[in-house]
């Protein structure tokens, strides 16, 4: 068995207009920067990928990564808790423009959304969010006296992520907390596409350090020291 | 207008109820002052929602790990014993009641323990990040506010009028001119500034304060 792809357009091929897409990443921290532009070179050169519906955390900060892919018109709409960063232009004027619709969740509910749409679980029910706005509509029960909201699975189409440590038998291992979401999104994803900054032989991470078994992988490319979308900001990196 | 503590003095009564060894989940902004004035001799294990337990200070400008950040996106360093998880792992330590105490900002805290502290209404963008998830979980919920709105109003009120974070969820509101448990659905004052009276104090706040036994409020200059 062997995942490694060395082409990055090759292993972005497969994300079409309309899709969903995971993309793993805290702010600036796990932001996987190198598949994200290999997306929004491929869509400047030929139009797609586009109306994709994105699932993170933020929304994107300055211009890279996901507010480079809102600067770039790819974006239809996004799933996240914390629409807001240092520089949230890219979103913000495209929302209140009524240009990109925003699905905003609660950030322990996103989390097992994501994890319930990796491990079958249809719904759940979660304190989080009883009696708020964010509740209305759905369904609430009680339980050993204390009220619950179902919330349902999150799925998509594709995940992309970033690891530290890969094998081609597709075992991660992330840096620090640049971990965050992705072990989640690789789980819920139709297909993961995974850039890791180093991949070694199957063996080469101890099977007590796996943090996301490869079963839930599909394709990895080496991007040896990958760009820090934080760094890149602070670098005054402009789209 | 009567003394009133600072930001920093309402942190460091804040600090001084966190108990020894216990988990605790500072609110990005005024909250993350807490940390400084933890009692010497208390060992205090700081959770971040973004996968971190058991983080420090911040590292000296230029020795930043980007990766390495708290839910306020700052970078931070890692003390001995320190643990990475995901996001799912994460919030389970939140609302599976395995934090001893969540300290958060607030809009307003009503005398039933609702809270807003989230969006001040329709005309922004809303941004919920992890507050509606921290509020259900930790076994002390603490609010740390100003007592009154830039503009004189309450901030500890009857019933919210801004959107609600979370219902019945606070336990203790840490103010600029009290301390305040909320107990039975009501605001129980346990500590006031020497310098304001009752009948001042419950001018300046929404709901009625239960005052039966109630302490001196002394905050050192920090």
């Amino acid at each position: 068995m062997n995942k490694i792809q060395t082409d990055i357009d090759e292993a972005v091929a497969g994300i079409e207009d309309g899709m969903s897409v995971m993309i793993g990443g805290f702010g600036g921290s796990g932001a996987p920067i190198e598949l994200i532009d290999a997306l929004i070179d491929r869509y400047k050169r030929t139009g797609s990928p586009g109306n994709l519906a994105i699932i993170n955390n933020n929304a994107g900060n300055g211009a890279v990564g996901i507010a480079a892919m809102i600067y770039a018109g790819m974006v239809a709409k996004v799933v996240c808790s914390f629409p807001r960063s240092t520089d949230s232009r890219a979103f913000t004027e495209r929302y209140l423009a009524g240009e990109i619709e925003l699905e905003l969740v609660p950030q322990g509910t996103l989390a097992e959304r994501i994890r319930a749409g990796g491990s079958g679980i249809p719904a759940f029910y979660t304190p989080t969010s009883y009696g708020t706005q964010l509740a209305e509509g759905k369904p609430v029960a009680e339980f050993d006296g204390r009220h619950y909201v179902q919330e349902r699975w999150l799925k998509a189409d594709v995940a992309i992520i970033k690891a530290e440590i890969a094998d081609a038998k597709g075992n991660l291992t992330y840096n620090k907390a640049a971990r965050n979401f992705a072990p989640l999104m690789a789980m819920a994803a139709e297909t993961t596409i995974v850039q890791a900054s180093r991949i070694v032989d199957p063996g080469g991470i101890d099977p007590e350090h796996v943090v996301t078994p490869g079963i839930f992988v599909d394709a990895i490319v080496e991007v040896a020291e990958p760009a820090q979308e934080e760094a890149l900001l602070r670098a005054g990196a402009q789209s | 207008m009567t003394a009133k503590l600072s930001n920093a003095q309402i942190a460091w009564r804040a600090a001084q109820d966190i108990p020894d060894g216990a988990y605790v989940n500072l609110g990005i902004g005024f909250p993350e002052m807490v940390a400084k004035f933890k009692p010497d001799g208390r060992e205090v294990i700081y959770h971040t929602e973004n996968g971190v337990l058991d983080f420090g200070e911040a590292p000296p400008a230029g020795e930043e790990d980007w990766d390495l950040i708290n839910a306020g996106k700052k970078a931070v360093t890692l003390n001995p014993g320190a643990s990475f998880f995901h996001h799912a792992d994460s919030f389970a330590m939140v609302r599976g009641g395995h934090l001893d105490v969540a300290i958060l900002g607030a809009y307003e805290v009503a005398q039933t323990g609702d809270l807003a502290n989230w969006s001040t209404g329709p005309k922004s963008v809303p941004a919920v990040g992890g507050a509606m998830d921290l509020v259900h979980g930790a076994k002390r919920v603490c609010v740390i506010t100003d007592h009154v709105t830039k503009d004189g109003r309450p901030k500890l009120v009857d019933k919210c009028a801004l959107p609600l974070t979370g219902v019945g969820c606070v336990t203790t509101v840490y103010t600029s001119l009290a301390v305040v448990d909320i107990v039975n659905a009501r605001f129980v004052l346990r500590e006031k500034l020497p310098s304001i009276s009752l009948e001042d104090l419950q001018a300046v706040t929404g709901a009625e304060l239960v005052a039966d036994k109630v302490g001196d409020l002394i905050v050192p200059e920090v």
